[in-house]
Formats: structure tokens, C-alpha cells, sequence
């Protein structure tokens, strides 16, 4: 009865209080780049963010990576700005910069001062049609990225589990290979794949500039027009489906390596909001994983780390924005006297439970407070609510989703919960991992005393 | 729900687990900062301060309550929503032989309290919104608190946040599981070649110093533990006398004053723990290898450096921020990555604590380029302290830090932090309208004097861990 008064209290509180900051304007410029403005005048402060429909999913096989190696070579010059110059000069605007690539996209961000939010669009004017692509910066960038995979990958070994994991899982999705790229395609780019990439996907109507902040609209897209305006746009040939076969039964694989925790990780094939014939099961699915995932008193923490005891560690997920149709994953690390089998076990009894009865009216209510709760806490950051539009846009299911997310997810019925598990997180569908430690041996010696 | 390994902040979100698959050009700009990172994170940024739009009329209120803790408030409005932080003088420095009790102690708050076990008090934040964390690192243990201010999901959460916090069980079977936990993340450690050189390096930087062991403790010390030692640690250090409370969010001050007092209602009063004591600077140079299954080099010097109330701190923190602090455009990544791509990052850091915290340089690199990367990081170092910056690097760090001044505030998270840090280590109250002053004060002599005294090249601390045949022949 209390939760139900709190539930009610709860699901209002957003449409009495926020509603007015949450508007998003939108224009598009004559060269087809789309700008979207938020207005957030709680601090001084503007995030600027370009975003491009190109990641590790658009790549062929042979250049994998090259999205994120072109990443890092943006900040290498171009025909007004010598190598290096772009962070200087945002440095010395006291601005935070950085940019980052995923599998659906390739974004690039400045957090400055609001007045200096000229600077920002002048830079990224520039390079998204004027970048120099030079042989010797590339070679040492090219070593700076294979460090990168050494130590996000090659020595981690969740990591790299995963890697392997997503090549078994996949049979023709661009989704099976890593963003960062295999090695030997990093070792082999040349200045010439990266020149066709970026005058392929780099181009005003293939990206959107997002700006969230102390800002007023129309003069973000005045100075838009002022910096962006006279861009050329290209001709963007649309990528091939590739879409993934069905899948016709459980695969399983070990990964050895030199680790001191055994893991398990199960995935199944489920659509996206994008790829999902009705977008009520993408809502559901995410739902499903708030169930198992969604905070501490969600079901795997509760039983299989405290009540069962079997796991030291548990975590569930599902990219509700993917382009392409993914994996919804599970995975665990088990106690010392248990075994992956076990949690294997454990896991799949997790998910039977959800095909079989219907999630609990309290435990919904839970998951919907937390999601209404956690928009209103990214509103104190300019930088998330950016994000927010930004990965929605550039992963095609426009950016107007992403203010439906909240009311859609508070729709989602316990019915429709179990039919998602039916449906989708079926053993023909199923994709393990078991991730299998073998022995680390270490030394230590002291150069000491001089 | 992951291994609780550094710390146990708890994860939010609908489906925690996170993307593995989200790749940023730099991993050392664009990171939370916090009060009090221990060196254990690869890439602290040295704390610093400053106001906000919002917060400009809004300066920190301070007081104390009935009984005797600290309060810190700063008034946010905007959005419904407050984020509440009770801090305790209760880090790992306060560990004694013990390595690795505070944090456990920290870990097991939340596993039952009052009537209600682990699974209720997760249910009663989450039907409200509410997210809850417990944090421990070296000098300090942090309870976090974010919720929506509306009246009755404020009270549940802080109804349960004050249970928590005074009427812990500490329960038999609760601390048979999260020792167990402990356990199999100081495992997880083992595997992971930065956790390896970050333990050898505090070791070497302190010693037997009370911040010479990891926050997580030791295989021996954890499994030694028994359920009264958790109860004496809580016991001796969770009191009011040894507690500040940050509140920044949309409340009154007369909300604020009684938030603080249920909070902290029948907790006993206590008192302060003893100060740590001094720290003794290594005495002479020192390179420890390990030698580690790894395909890179994980590769840190330095020394213990600077405190929160140093009077060297700003000519440290705006020398640093030239030398290694800043992120793309430092010297250490423009002479290790942008000229020499030998690593994905290369940065130093100052860690100012209760105590001198250690500067760091670090950096990661394939086995077979560590003496190379070694070589032009001390060289650099070297260099920084000998020549000092040139007046081009310092007005460019001063511009940075100066017109990126709103930055470090933006958002009631990051302020909350700063606040806390603040209190914590009782710096004066202007601090953050003071900084730009302090910061424009700073010269190339300032710098360049600060530096000669504080970092004595002739006592560093080097710690390599990585394959070390790679490395041989070179």
C-alpha cells in the first residue's frame, strides 16, 4: 500500500517539474547537418558534440578499427590547424574535449564556458572537411592504438573473453569484431584507408551537432550557419544490411587465459528498439534486465550473490540503442567452491523463472522509480543529457525517442515481460563463454639502492 | 552487482552491464573528480574547485550539530533532487595492522541494519529512487546519498540512510559472504599488471606508514578477519565527533539542519581518531621490477608529495598541470605519446591527503620500450625541474585553469565532492572564491622553486611490472 502511494507521488513528480527544461530544438542546415539545442542555464557552462553515423559496425573486414583510428586522427591538423593545435587552443579556452567510438558511432566532444562555444564549432568546422591525413603522424598513432588494445584487451581478461565471445556469437553481423580493431589490421592501415573513410562518412549530412547547455537556440544555429554553413555534403551510399542468420542451436566455447577468476558469460540474440517489429518488446527486454540487473535488490544480486551464495559477482545487459539486433548478456564470477557450470545453471533457472511467472507488481514498480528517478538526476549533467540525444539520433531511431523513454518503459506490463523472455531467451538462441584461468606467475626484484 | 575490489559503490542503472565496446581517443581528460582519489586509480586528476551559475548566490553554509559534526550545505535549486554525503575520518590509513578492515567495515553497512536485511534496504532506496553508496579510500569513508527531495520518497531514504548508518547488524552470515567477496577481488587484483603497480608502489613510496598497504587489505590480513573486528572498527570511528555531512541539493537551510540531525541521531559522540603520523621520505633511489605475464609494461615514479593544507599546493598543482596533469596537451603525453607513440597515456598527479599523497607519473607501454619510455620520462621530469616551465606553458595553464573555472562545478555531483573535500580536510570556507586568485598568483620561480623542493630526483621511486625478458637486451 505504501509503495503504491510512493509509485503514484513518484510518476508525476517529472511532469510537474520539468517539463519546460526538457525541450529539444531542432534544425536542419541546407547541407543536411542537423543541429539540436537543449537549453540548461544551471551553470555557465556548453557542451558541444559532433556525432557521425560511421563506427565499428560500418567497417569491412581487413580495416577493422579504422573508424577509431580516424578518431584519433582528428586531432592531427588539418589545412588551417597544424597537428596538435585543436586541443591547444581549446585548452587555452579552458574547455574538456575528447572524442570516443563505439559500434554505431563516432562522436567528439568540447565542455567550455558558454561564450566560448564559437571556438568549439570553428575547430569542428574545420575538421570534418579539412583534415590532413599524414604518413608520419599516423605511424606513431598507430603505435599509440596498438597500446590501447594491449591494455584494454591483450592483458585484460574479461576482456578478452569477450572479444572471443563476440566472434562465436555472431556469425555475419558487423557486431562480431572488436571497435578497437583485430591487430594485424591495425598494424596494416594505410593513409589511404583512412583518406577514403573519412571522405566517405565525414560530411555535415551525415552527422548531427548537439549543443546542451546556457545557450539560446537560435543562436546556436546562427552561429552553426556562421561556421558549418558553407561544409559541402556528400553523397552517403547506404550501408548493406548484414543482417545476422538465425541461429539454429547453443554454442559454447572456453577461453584460456592467464587469470586468477573463473566467469561465465551467456547471450542471447535479441532485437533493438531499431530492429525490433514492435518497439514494445525492445521496452520490455530493457525492463527484464532492470529485473535482474537494476540496482541491488534486482534478482541476481539477490539471489545468486546473498541468497544462494553461488556468486561473487553477477551483472546483466541489454543495448536498448543498438543499430543492429545484440545480445542480451548475463554473466557471473561464482564463489571459490563453485563452478561456472554451476552458475551456468543458475542463471538459465533466472531465466525460466521469468518465462515461467510474472515479475512481481513491487518489483516493477522498483525498476520504473529507478528510471524515473535517473532522468532527472542526468539532468544535472549537460554532458549526459547530450548523450542521450546524440546516441539516440546517430543509431537512426531519431532523437525524439529518446524524450519517450521514460514514458514507454512505464508502460511496460509484467505480461509483457515473461512474453520477451519467451520468446527471446531460448537455449537455440543461447551463446556461452566460459572463461578458463590459467596460472599467473610473478616476480619481484628490487634494482635497489644507488 | 560487481566484485567489490576498490571500492563498493553500488551501480544504478538499468542494466549495469556497461558497453565494453565505447572507445575514447584519451582516457585521462573527462574523469569524475574526486575528493580524495587514492593512488590506486591509473589517472587521478588533482582535485580542484570552483562555483557555478547555479551556485553563485549559493555560498557553503557550515555548522555543527547537537552533537558536535560538521555541516557542509550548499543550496542547488533547479532540480528536485539532493545528493547527501556523511564522511568519516575512517580511510584505510586507519587500517593499523588490520589492512583492509576499514573497507570492509565500509562494504558491510549496508548488508543489514535496523529490522531489515540486505534485500529490504535495497528495496526500500530503489521503490524511491534513491541510489545509495558506501566508499573507502585512504583517509576517508564516504556514504553517499542522491534522491528526489519530493517529501515522502525524501523520507523513506533518509529514513533509511540514518538506519544504516546507526543500527548496522553486522551479521555473521552477511560478513562470511562479503569477506568471501573481498577475497576473490584482491584474486581479481592479481590478474590485473596496474592494480600489481599501484600496491608496490604505495609500498615503496610509504613503507610502513599507515598508506603503505592497499585500501582492500591482503589475502593474509582479510582472512584473518573475524565479525568483532568489524564491529570494534565501526565502532571506534563511525561516531559524530568524527563525522562531517554534505548536503547540495534543493532544500532550505532549516531542511538542511534537520536532514543533518536524523541523520546522525543516536550516534554516539566519540571522538576524533589520533593524527596519522608524519611521513618519512624514502631515502634513497629504488627500482622495483616485477616481473609479470603481461604484454605491456606497467610503468609508475615518484614520491610522497604533497598535502590538502600545503602552502606549496598551488605552485605544485599549476606546475603539475604543465608538466603532466593536463591531459592532451602536457608535456609527459606530448613527449611520450604525440612525439614518440609510446603509450595510450602518459600523465602525473599530485594526490593531496591528510598527509603528503604520493605524485605519480605513470604510463603503459609494450615490454620491449620500458627503459626507452623510463628514459624520457625522467628526462622530462628532469628537465621540468631544472629549467621550470616557460612563460608560454604557464599562461596556457593559467588560461586553462582560469576559463575552464566553470567546468569544475557544473553539476551538483561534482560540487557535492568538492564540498566534502573542503570539509573534510577543513579548508577555509572561500576556498573556491579564492582559487583563481591563488592560481594567477603562481610564477615560473614559484613553480620552479616548488618543484626542486619537493621532488627530489635523487629519491625516486620506480615500479615496473610487465614481462620482463621482453624487456632484456635493450
Amino acid at each position: 500500500m505504501n509503495n503504491r502511494l510512493l509509485c503514484t507521488v513518484l510518476l508525476c513528480l517529472p511532469a510537474l517539474n520539468l517539463q519546460a527544461e526538457t525541450k529539444v530544438f531542432e534544425k536542419t542546415l541546407k547541407n543536411g547537418l542537423k543541429v539540436l539545442v537543449k537549453e540548461d542555464h544551471r551553470s555557465p557552462i556548453a557542451v558541444s558534440q559532433v556525432w557521425y553515423k560511421v563506427g565499428s559496425s560500418y567497417e569491412p573486414g581487413g580495416i577493422t578499427g579504422v573508424s577509431h583510428m580516424l578518431e584519433h586522427m582528428m586531432f592531427k591538423g588539418t589545412d588551417k590547424h597544424a597537428a596538435g593545435e585543436f586541443s591547444r587552443i581549446i585548452a587555452e579556452n579552458g574547455g574538456e574535449e575528447n572524442a570516443f567510438t563505439g559500434q554505431d558511432y563516432t562522436a567528439y566532444f568540447q565542455t567550455m564556458e558558454a561564450s566560448r562555444l564559437p571556438v568549439s564549432f570553428e575547430l569542428e568546422a574545420d575538421r570534418m572537411r579539412g583534415l590532413h591525413l599524414l604518413p608520419e603522424e599516423l605511424k606513431k598513432e598507430l603505435q599509440v592504438v596498438t597500446e590501447e588494445r594491449r591494455m584494454r584487451t591483450d592483458d585484460n581478461p574479461q576482456a578478452k573473453m569477450n572479444e572471443h565471445f563476440m566472434v562465436m556469437a555472431y556469425a555475419n553481423s558487423p557486431y562480431k569484431h572488436p571497435v578497437i580493431g583485430w591487430p594485424s589490421d591495425i598494424a596494416n592501415y594505410k593513409v589511404e584507408d583512412l583518406q577514403v573513410w573519412y571522405q566517405r562518412w565525414y560530411a555535415p549530412n551525415n552527422a548531427t551537432l548537439v549543443v546542451v547547455g546556457d545557450v539560446q537556440p537560435n543562436a546556436v544555429f546562427d552561429l552553426a550557419e556562421k561556421y558549418f554553413g558553407e561544409l559541402k555534403a556528400s553523397e552517403i551510399i547506404p550501408l548493406k544490411p548484414q543482417i545476422e542468420i538465425e541461429q539454429l542451436g547453443v554454442r559454447k566455447m572456453t577461453v584460456k587465459v592467464p587469470a586468477k577468476l573463473p566467469a561465465v558469460v551467456l547471450g542471447y540474440k535479441v532485437p533493438s528498439l531499431k530492429t525490433a517489429t514492435d518497439e514494445n518488446e525492445a521496452y520490455a527486454l530493457e525492463v527484464l534486465a532492470g529485473i535482474l540487473d537494476g540496482g541491488n535488490s534486482a534478482r541476481l544480486s539477490s539471489t545468486l550473490i546473498r541468497g544462494q551464495q553461488i556468486a561473487v559477482s553477477t551483472g546483466a545487459g541489454y543495448n536498448l540503442n543498438a543499430r543492429l539486433s545484440a545480445l542480451f548478456e548475463l554473466e557471473a564470477t561464482p564463489t571459490e567452491h563453485k563452478s561456472v557450470n554451476d552458475l551456468e545453471l543458475a542463471l538459465k533457472a533466472e531465466v525460466a523463472k521469468l518465462q515461467k511467472d510474472l515479475i512481481t507488481a513491487d518489483e516493477l514498480q522498483r525498476i520504473k522509480a529507478q528510471v524515473l528517478a535517473t532522468d532527472i538526476y542526468q539532468k544535472d549533467s549537460a554532458f549526459y543529457q547530450a548523450m542521450e540525444l546524440g546516441t539516440f539520433e546517430t543509431a537512426g531511431l531519431g532523437w525524439q525517442k529518446a524524450g519517450e523513454y521514460v514514458s514507454k518503459i512505464n508502460q511496460v506490463t509484467p505480461e509483457q515481460v515473461r512474453a520477451v523472455a519467451q520468446k527471446y531467451l531460448v537455449e537455440d538462441h543461447l551463446n556461452i563463454a566460459y572463461l578458463e584461468p590459467q596460472m599467473i606467475k610473478t616476480s619481484t626484484q628490487n634494482k635497489g639502492a644507488h | 552487482m560487481r566484485i567489490r575490489l576498490l571500492n563498493n559503490g553500488k551501480f544504478m542503472a538499468i542494466g549495469c552491464l556497461l558497453a565494453t565496446s565505447v572507445l575514447l581517443t584519451a582516457c585521462n581528460t573527462a574523469q569524475e573528480i574526486k575528493s580524495d582519489a587514492t593512488p590506486v586509480s591509473v589517472t587521478p586528476k588533482a582535485p580542484e574547485v570552483a562555483q557555478s551559475a547555479v551556485h553563485v548566490t549559493s555560498k557553503i553554509e557550515h555548522w555543527q550539530t547537537s552533537q558536535g559534526a560538521r555541516v557542509y550545505f550548499v543550496r542547488a535549486e533547479g532540480l528536485p533532487m539532493a545528493d547527501i554525503q556523511v564522511v568519516f575520518n575512517a580511510g584505510s590509513a586507519n587500517d593499523g595492522q588490520q589492512f583492509g578492515i576499514a573497507e570492509l567495515t565500509a562494504g558491510m553497512l549496508d548488508t543489514g541494519a535496523g529490522k531489515w536485511n540486505a534485500d529490504e534496504i535495497a528495496q526500500r532506496f530503489e521503490s524511491v529512487g534513491a541510489q545509495f553508496g558506501v566508499a573507502s579510500s585512504m583517509d576517508m569513508a564516504t556514504l553517499s546519498l542522491r534522491t528526489l527531495t519530493e517529501p515522502a520518497l525524501f523520507a523513506t531514504a533518509l529514513e533509511t540512510a540514518h538506519t544504516i548508518l546507526t543500527q548496522p547488524l553486522f551479521k555473521e552470515a552477511d560478513f562470511k559472504r562479503e569477506k568471501s567477496r573481498t577475497l576473490a577481488g584482491l584474486k581479481q587484483q592479481e590478474e590485473s599488471p596496474a592494480a600489481q603497480a599501484s600496491i608496490a608502489f604505495n609500498k615503496a613510496l610509504y613503507g610502513d606508514h599507515p598508506y603503505g598497504h592497499p585500501g582492500t587489505g591482503d589475502l593474509k590480513t582479510v582472512s584473518s578477519f573475524k565479525i568483532s573486528d568489524v564491529r570494534d572498527f565501526y565502532k571506534k570511528y563511525y561516531v559524530a565527533a568524527n563525522a562531517i555531512v554534505v548536503i547540495v541539493g534543493d532544500l532550505t537551510k532549516v531542511q538542511a539542519e534537520q536532514t543533518a540531525e536524523k541523520l546522525l541521531t543516536g550516534l554516539p559522540v566519540g571522538k576524533k581518531p589520533a593524527a596519522l603520523p608524519d611521513v618519512k621520505l624514502p631515502d634513497h633511489l629504488a627500482k622495483f621490477q616485477i616481473d609479470f605475464p603481461s604484454t605491456q609494461t606497467h610503468v609508475l615514479v615518484g614520491l610522497p608529495g604533497s598535502y590538502r593544507k600545503d602552502p606549496d599546493y598551488f605552485n605544485l598543482y599549476v606546475g603539475n598541470h604543465i608538466l603532466g596533469g593536463s591531459g592532451l596537451v602536457s608535456k609527459l603525453f606530448d613527449e611520450v605519446r604525440e612525439k614518440r607513440g609510446l603509450a595510450y597515456t602518459a600523465s602525473s598527479n599530485f594526490v593531496p591527503l591528510a598527509k603528503p599523497g604520493p605524485f605519480m607519473i605513470s604510463l603503459q607501454t609494450r615490454n620491449d620500450q620500458t627503459n626507452e619510455a623510463l628514459d624520457v620520462v625522467n628526462q622530462t621530469l628532469a628537465e621540468f625541474i631544472n629549467k621550470g616551465p616557460s612563460v608560454e606553458e604557464l599562461n596556457a595553464a593559467k588560461k586553462n585553469i582560469t576559463g575552464g573555472f566553470a567546468l569544475r562545478s557544473d553539476t551538483n555531483k561534482k560540487l557535492a565532492s568538492y564540498v566534502s573535500m573542503i570539509g573534510f580536510y577543513e579548508l577555509p570556507l572561500d576556498y573556491l572564491d579564492t582559487f583563481q586568485q591563488n592560481v594567477e598568483k603562481v610564477t615560473k620561480a614559484s613553480i620552479s622553486e616548488a618543484f626542486k623542493r619537493r621532488v627530489n630526483l635523487q629519491i625516486l621511486q620506480t615500479v615496473t611490472v610487465g614481462k620482463v625478458s621482453d624487456n632484456s637486451g635493450k
